[in-house]
Formats: C-alpha cells, structure tokens, sequence
C-alpha cells in the first residue's frame, strides 16, 4: 500500500538571482531539503522533506531562501480544515498515535493578552529604576507566619531552606536527551551568570555539570532517571516532577536512538533502548505518598534543600495544590497546557490541562483562602513570552516564573515543532553529534543571559511604572491589574476587574 | 600578534568561511555579485570522515618557510609579524605553494601569481571577514603569544 501524498506545509522559496551555489543550505539540512543539481546547474529544493526550521534561511549569505505556507488546498470546508484532513491521511498511512512537539499551538484563548497593566498618574508617583533602587530578588520557598523569638529575645533563625534567585525567572525542566548536551551547559552557564537555576529535567545530571550545582534544580521523575545520593546532592534544589503542562497525565518517551553513550551514563539506562518514564509515580496515589517522598529526599539531603513539587494546570489543580502545600513541599511548580515538550501525543498536547493564568489565580486564592499560601512558594511556567507575561503573573500571585521556550528560542529554536525527530538543526534537540556541534554554549549561553537580562530591564520599568519598587511588593497585586474582553466568570477566576473599573 | 585560529570543535564544515574570504578579497558590492563566478578564497575547510572539519588559513609561522623559499622576494615579514604577500614581485613559481605545510599559500585567480590570507588588511573589512561571519565563532582572531 502506498501512502497518500500530502502537499508539504511549507515551502522553499529561493531567490535564483541571489542564490551563488555555496551550498551552505544543503550542508546545514539535516533532512537533507537542498541539493545541487547538475542536469539543472542550479540548487533545487525538496519541500516535501523541510520542516520549517529556517536554519538555511538564517546561514544564506545573500539571504537567498525564505520559506512559505503553501498555497496547496482543499476544497474550503470550516469544519474539515486543510490540517485536520492530514492528520487524517497521516494516521490512515501509518496506524499511529500522532506525535507533536512544542506546546499547544492551537488558538485557544490567552489570558496574559487580555490583561492590562496599571500605572501611577498625579498621586502616587512612578519610580525610575535607572536612578532609583528596583529589587528583583526573590526568595524561593517556605516562609513564616510569625517571628520567633528565643527566652533572651532573639530572633530564632528558623527559616526553611530557600533559593535565591537574582531575577523571577529559572529555566524549566529540559532533559539531557531530549535536549543536548551543549544546550544543558548554556543553561547551566546562563543560570550560574544570571544567578538563577536551570533544571535537569528527569534524565539526571551529566558528570560534567556537577560543577553548576549550586544553580541547578535536580529533578526527580516518575522514571528515576539518573537519581542517586550524589545527584540529590549536587542540586540547590530538588524537584518531583508529577505531571508536565503538555502532556498531563502522560508519561515519556525517549526513543532508543536519542540514548546515547554519555545520555545512558547519565540516566542510568542501557544505551539504544527507549527511556519510559510511566504516567504515574508508581508509589505516590495520595498526597500522603507524595509526603513521603518529599520526605525521603528530605532526609537524604540532610533538611537542606528546598522540595518543589510540579504538576500540570489540569481542572481540579487548585485542591492537588491545597494538598501539596499541606504535604511539607516548599515550593509548588505548575506547568500550564501551552507549556512544551520534546514528544507528547498530538492530541493529549492540543487536548489536555488549562490555561495557566487560571490555574495560577485559582491555586493562589485557594491557598490564601485556606492560609496556607506562605506553606509554599509558586512559580509557574507553561508560556510565559515575555516579561509582561512575568509581571502578570507575578501580580496574579506567582513567586517566580520558569522559562523554557522562550529560552530555546533564545539558543536558535525556530519552533519547527519536529523534536521529536532528532534531527534538530539547530543543535538543541538532538544527540546526533554533528548537529550538537552547532550549539556553541560560548554563543548561546551568552543569548541566554541577554535574553533573562533583558526582561529583568523591563520589569523594572514596569514595576518602577507601578510606582512599586520591589518584586515583593508586586506579589499577588491583583489591583494591578484589569481585564479587556473577558466575561464574568473569567474575572472572577482571575481576580482582576474589568478594564475600567475602579478601586 | 593576533592571528587567526579555528577551534576544531565547533567547526561545521558549512563552507561560509570561503565565501565570507572571496567576496572580502573580491571588490565586489553585494555577495550575490558572486553568482556564476568561480572563487579563490584564501581560507579552506578540510573535510574528514566522522564530521571532522577544519578552516585552514595562513598561520603566520614565527619560522615562515614560504618566505624562506621565495626566489623573488615577493613574501616576506611585515613589522607586526604577518606575512605578506607582494603579487608585483612575485614570479608564480608556486615555490611556496609547494612548501607550505597548511597548504596556506595558493595559486590566485588567473593563475600567474600566489595568494595568501593577509588578514583582510588589504581590503575594506579591515579586520578578518571569516571571523565575523562565522556562525558559530569556530574561527576567531586571538593574540596567544
């Protein structure tokens, strides 16, 4: 049986004008899109193979090449659309589950784009954080309700372990395997010059990043990937991973052919053979489990480490939450449904979870309303683009924000959404060694640091407009802001008045 | 002096270096005024099996065989220690191109002459146009002694 043809998506456009025939496009394709060809004496294209990655676009020395949405289409049908009738033929040729990679592109609605800002006029003045004091330090983890005072009246130091982060913004859980290992030393490097953390991921830390763990989250997932006294030891921090925001309720799945030699030290699983990670922990069905392996990990690191506990914003997250602060966690991560991935099921990825904003804003009143929202510390992540994103998020009531995408784009991801192939040309989601070589950690952690700098900039100027001048201050600060366009219930989940509204 | 080094390792083989070299050295406006020309780049990626590649240009030897052999007294050391070339002077007995352990000093365009990398100071870049354009900074311009 032979496959049905699909039109590629996209296409090369090559201006033959400007094309000189260095053929640095067809040494850089890893799906080997561009050729020579002699009858024609030109380069040619083969869009069928291009992923739209737009390494060629970005290494063309005349800027030559451009891709394009193929003009290819059906007959219009605005139930049966162009894609969905693909998806179709593509499950009909092969018998598969679809695969994606990347977070929900679909256009569900985005909250941070319906919520607006506040600024000082007249009465309370704005702060110019370029001549004034603008803090961005945050402190992760639990904090006190009250002081303690000893019989002499000293204060008793009786804070639990915290991270200190320079900037609200960590870099979220990428796995060495799923990512390379030049992508993990530009996220170690960056964490460690912008004095903030990345994380492993579950796929453990490589030997040679053991030097970056004081900012380094090491996390524990449902496989155990890697996990041992010395990796627990090596972390500022450790993380039970217990669902991810692009594919809650799943499991994962490293293909055979990602693990490598040094990606199998590092996990701890046999080299070529797939790595699944099992959809639950098989020893956590309660918060009370859950406990008891906050506890474990506790108890191996001496009391010493902060325990972060991630889920996915799914429907009932706000109580999961409630328990998890209840459960001796420290910290509590959520990870919203638009958050990426290196491989989920097409349809659990576009399918499953919610939005973050309001799984953000339910869990913080859930915890406020109950008391218990010093128990723990909250960041989430899961599509957070901007740092207009991050200060929305922090007034809707988030310690600190984690950032993953966005920082994979800073290294040169142009969101292909074909992870899951390996073939990554641009050196971050693979381990075939000639294309890791394209990520020179010297350039990208650099990007990186850039990238976080930057934001930190503007949530200055945007805190210093607020007339705030600590991140502190911001917290949960729904007054600051309002909603456009959104209906009744959704600004009662969030918090937040309408647009217009005043005090 | 500062000289051009390439670190093997972040080296893609992707070719750029050679062209950045000929449109430097070329007089020309605009890089697409290459099309249809053959170029004679004065940088060279060596291929190798197991994606081994490296960039290879003049090395600026403190013991510069080429300028040793040189019938005609077309190479020689400047003051900074590059060596250079003087195409007026040479006679294209290739002495240099034979002896040259990099395989760093080529025949130019045309034939009649030798060429070699000067580290774009004789023409309008100024500073080494395969060290700013490469992308993933595997050639770089460093003084190491």
């Amino acid at each position: 049986m032979s496959d049905i043809f699909i039109y590629p998506e996209y296409e090369v456009v090559r201006d033959r004008d400007a094309c000189i025939g260095c053929r640095v496009c067809e040494r850089q394709c890893a799906n080997e899109v561009h050729r020579y060809d002699e009858v024609l004496g030109r380069m040619v294209a083969d869009s069928t193979k291009c992923v739209n990655c737009h390494r060629c676009v970005c290494l063309c020395p005349t800027h030559a090449l451009k891709i394009k949405k193929s003009e290819d289409c059906y007959r219009d049908n605005a139930n049966w659309d162009y894609q969905t009738v693909n998806e179709v033929y593509r499950q009909a040729n092969s018998g598969g589950v679809l695969l994606s990679s990347m977070g929900n592109p679909k256009p569900f609605p985005i909250y941070w784009d319906k919520i607006l800002i506040n600024a000082s006029q007249v009465t309370n003045p704005p702060i110019d954080p370029l001549r004034e004091p603008m803090e961005t330090t945050v402190y992760l983890g639990k904090h006190n309700n009250e002081i303690e005072r000893d019989g002499n009246g000293r204060i008793k130091n009786n804070l639990a372990p915290q991270l200190k982060l320079k900037v609200p913004v960590m870099f979220s859980a990428m796995s060495y395997g799923s990512i390379s290992y030049n992508a993990h030393e530009s996220l170690a490097r960056a964490a460690s010059e912008l004095g903030t953390f990345y994380n492993t991921g579950e796929g453990g830390l490589h030997k040679d990043f053991y030097r970056y763990g004081a900012n380094t989250i090491v996390q524990v997932a449902s496989g155990r990937f890697g996990v041992y006294k010395d990796y627990l030891d090596a972390g500022a921090a450790i993380e039970i991973k217990m669902g991810q925001g692009a594919k809650p309720g799943i499991g994962g799945h490293l293909p055979g052919k990602k693990i490598s030699a040094s990606v199998s030290e590092t996990r701890m699983t046999p080299q070529g053979i797939d790595a699944i990670s099992p959809a639950p922990h098989h020893d956590i069905y309660s918060i009370e489990d859950l406990r008891q392996l906050i506890y474990s990990l506790k108890e191996a690191t001496g009391y010493k480490k902060p325990v972060i506990v991630k889920i996915a914003a799914v429907h009932n997250c706000a109580a999961i939450a409630s328990g998890i602060a209840r459960s001796g966690a420290d910290i509590i991560a959520i990870d919203g449904f638009r958050g990426g991935t290196g491989a989920a099921p097409t349809r659990i990825r576009d399918n499953v979870g919610i939005p973050i904003e309001l799984a953000l804003a339910s869990i913080d009143g859930r915890l406020r309303h109950e008391g218990i929202r010093n128990n723990v510390s909250l960041i989430v992540g899961g599509s957070i683009r901007s740092a207009a994103d991050v200060v929305k998020a922090i007034a809707l009531g988030a310690d600190a924000c984690y950032i993953a995408t966005a920082a994979v784009l800073a290294m040169g991801c142009h969101l292909c959404r074909t992870c899951n192939q390996g073939k990554c040309n641009w050196g971050i989601a693979t381990q075939q060694p000639d294309l890791v070589k394209r990520l020179n950690p010297d350039i990208a952690s650099k990007r990186l640091v850039n990238l976080v700098s930057a934001w930190n900039h503007e949530i200055q100027e945007i805190m210093g407009g607020m007339g705030i001048n600590s991140i502190e201050a911001l917290r949960g600060n729904r007054l600051m802001l309002r909603g456009v366009g959104l209906n009744e219930t959704e600004l009662k989940i969030l918090g937040i008045r309408h647009a217009g509204e005043s005090l | 002096m500062k000289r051009i080094y390439v670190n093997e390792q972040w080296c893609l083989g992707c070719h750029l270096c050679e062209y950045e070299c000929a449109f430097a050295n070329s007089n020309l406006k605009e890089m697409y005024h290459l099309k249809g020309k053959s170029i004679f780049p004065k940088i060279h990626v060596e291929d190798a099996a197991d994606g081994i590649h490296y960039a290879v240009n003049c090395r600026h030897c403190q013991e510069a065989i080429c300028v040793k052999s040189c019938i005609a007294g077309a190479l020689s050391r400047d003051e900074n220690g590059m060596v250079v070339i003087d195409q007026n002077k040479c006679v294209g007995c290739y002495t240099c191109v034979l002896v040259c352990p990099f395989g760093a000093v080529m025949p130019a365009e045309g034939g009649k002459v030798a060429q070699k990398c000067e580290l774009c100071t004789k023409n309008a870049c100024g500073t080494p146009n395969c060290v700013a354009h490469c992308p993933n900074n595997a050639i770089v311009f460093e003084d190491r002694g």
